[in-house]
């Protein structure tokens, strides 16, 4: 038990209880071992829950359905129709795009159900209880599906990323270099792991999954659409901002195929997701603090 | 120990709760009670610090709960039966709660053993009955083996068989010396749980009491008496200055605990008596009369409204 209090014998007649003896807080010692809990408990608490729970493995086993068999296809199709020139200069690693930019709604929807799902099930006024922390539980939370994401993510990319390069060896494209590897599968990994935590966060802004889904699904694919029917040339400039800045756009700078030339590169991408992340995390924990459960 | 210190919850302009301050003492059932919309379960959440109160304090031994380094050890709280995710099994479920407060998982089977769901260990919660979903949750508050317990409604849902098991599950953790605080809507579950009373309508303090003073003080007490010359002794009665009134099936009523004066009262005029026996209403009674006279008192606290010109002349009729 705490510091303050001495140990007990249990007490004898349950009626005198106003002549309770021994300290200021008498009552029943358990004979369970105390522990000063900390992020590690919390940490395995969450990842308990994110493993315990089927919508975790049939998001997870869609993206990965997704992202493999897209990039087979895409594969597949690529080296069919080329020739030993057509792909020069091209790097063939960027046809791993597709899939992830699929795959990408799976995570976020894992994302959302993170944490709304406790609110729609009520689990999280048991979680609250257990661990009166709100910032805490919100970390290990962020920590256990950042990792979750980030680990499959990369597999399925690198896997996906190996099988490209084998097959589209032969049609004129240069061997990828260690910095497009690298952006091709850490790089993007990060890039959906953080867009997946965005929508963790959106989840626990919101408490509602279908309306978190929707506001996650919406702001990936809203700014491409919109920008599509900017027609009037007074607009051209944020048609152009719109498509440089848009998700699906910076997700294709990792492949250094951006929809215009000009825009984000490099790993600026990366640092932008990680700022808006850093921003919404500080909102979602302002208000998981002041609000009630 | 809970302490409550004038703790009050607003939601706008509606006061769920109102400077409660009451201590729910180690030792002993506290039953904690009020109608429906009375503010039980606001004042639980704000003890385990659910919600944020408006004003006032509440303290688990003298700290805030979200002091608390291994809550689950400390107090054990039944909230409602669907705090559960339904995709989780029922053994998952209170490994995650565990593990969060670094408890042996061992434990987990301990206390799915004590409420009898061993055997639905691994199904899933979203499968399970009412009752099955009560147990569940008694089991996550009984997971740290702690020294508070807290259950909100806990009977809600039970077979008779589970209502007997929860009442001698609660006696027993009291008599351990733990603090067991629990809520209901209903008097006469707590008659036969609860040692203390705290009885609460439209969030404000109307008892804090032990049941047999809470008893004492709120029942009406009657005697009740059946007699084949019924006619005579209602006169022989106003005689003697007892009002009875006229009860079902050719009984008489008359208030207060005065058994003895009219049986003597009988005696000396011959008259035979089919009964004589001073009664208690019941409980439930006690306990609606308690709650109905906050309602008044709350109505007539209001500032009277204004005089109006059109108005005063049937009024005052």
């Amino acid at each position: 038990m705490s510091t303050h209090q001495p140990p007990m014998p249990q007490a004898p007649a349950a009626t005198d209880w106003q002549a309770a003896p021994g300290g200021p807080y008498p009552g029943y010692t358990s004979p369970i071992p105390v522990v000063r809990t900390h992020l590690g408990h919390a940490l395995a608490s969450e990842w308990t829950k994110i493993k315990s729970v089927r919508s975790t493995m049939w998001t997870l086993g869609v993206f990965l359905l997704l992202v493999v068999g897209i990039g087979l296809l895409t594969g597949a199709v690529v080296e069919a129709n080329s020739d030993s020139e057509s792909l020069s200069g091209e790097n063939m690693l960027s046809f791993g795009f597709f899939g992830l930019l699929l795959g990408s709604m799976c995570i976020m929807t894992l994302g959302v159900l993170t944490t709304a799902s406790e609110y729609s099930t009520g689990m999280i006024r048991t979680t609250a209880t257990a661990c009166p922390s709100r910032g805490r539980v919100l970390a290990a939370k962020s920590i256990v599906f950042f990792t979750v994401a980030f680990v499959t993510t990369l597999a399925s990319s690198g896997f996906v990323a190996m099988l490209h390069s084998s097959m589209l060896g032969n049609a004129g494209a240069d061997s990828p270099t260690g910095g497009q590897w690298l952006k091709a599968t850490v790089g993007v990994s990060l890039y959906i792991a953080l867009l997946g935590l965005l929508s963790l966060l959106i989840g626990s802004i919101i408490r509602h999954s279908a309306g978190a889904i929707t506001i996650m699904i919406g702001a990936v694919l809203a700014p491409l659409v919109i920008a599509l029917f900017m027609a009037a040339s007074s607009m051209q400039k944020l048609q152009e901002w719109l498509f440089e800045y848009s998700i699906p756009s910076q997700l294709g700078a990792f492949y250094d195929n951006g929809l215009t030339g000009s825009g984000p590169s490099g790993w600026d991408p990366l640092w932008i997701m990680l700022g808006l992340t850093a921003v919404v995390y500080a909102g979602a924990y302002a208000l998981l603090e002041k609000r009630d459960v | 120990m809970i302490e409550l210190e004038g703790l009050t919850k607003r939601y706008g302009d509606t006061v769920a709760v109102d400077r409660l301050t009451f201590t729910v003492r180690p030792g002993v059932v506290t039953g904690f009670l009020g109608p429906n919309g009375a503010g039980k379960s606001t004042t639980m959440r704000m003890i385990l610090g659910l919600d944020h109160p408006t004003a006032g304090d509440v303290r688990i031994d003298g700290r805030h709960y979200d002091r608390l380094k291994d809550p689950l050890t400390y107090i054990g709280a039944l909230l409602d039966a669907k705090a559960v995710h339904g995709g989780r099994s029922a053994y998952n479920h209170l490994l995650c709660l565990a593990q969060s407060n670094g408890i042996p998982e061992r434990r987990v089977a301990e206390v799915l053993d004590t409420v009898g769901l061993t055997s639905v260990a691994r199904k899933k919660a979203k499968g399970f009955s009412l009752g099955m979903g009560q147990r569940l949750g008694i089991a996550g508050a009984l997971l740290g083996d702690p020294r508070i317990l807290m259950f909100d409604e806990p009977v809600n849902g039970l077979d008779p068989e589970g209502i007997h098991w929860i009442r001698t599950l609660m006696k027993s953790l009291a008599a351990q010396g733990r603090t067991v605080f629990v809520s209901s809507h209903l008097m006469s579950e707590m008659a036969l749980t609860a040692e203390h009373l705290v009885v609460i309508g439209q969030g404000r303090l109307l008892a804090d009491t032990s049941m047999a003073d809470f008893i004492r003080q709120n029942s009406r007490s009657y005697v009740r008496i059946r007699s084949p010359q019924r006619e005579r002794l209602l006169d022989v009665l106003h005689e003697a200055g007892i009002t009875a009134v006229q009860a079902g099936g050719g009984a008489l009523e008359v208030e207060g605990d005065k058994a003895e004066r009219i049986g003597e009262l009988a005696a000396r005029s011959g008259f035979v008596l089919h009964e004589l026996s001073p009664r208690q209403a019941s409980l439930e009674e006690a306990f609606m009369r308690l709650t109905a006279d906050a309602v008044e008192y709350h109505a007539h606290s209001r500032p009277d409204p204004a005089p109006q010109d059109w108005g005063a002349g049937w009024k005052g009729a």
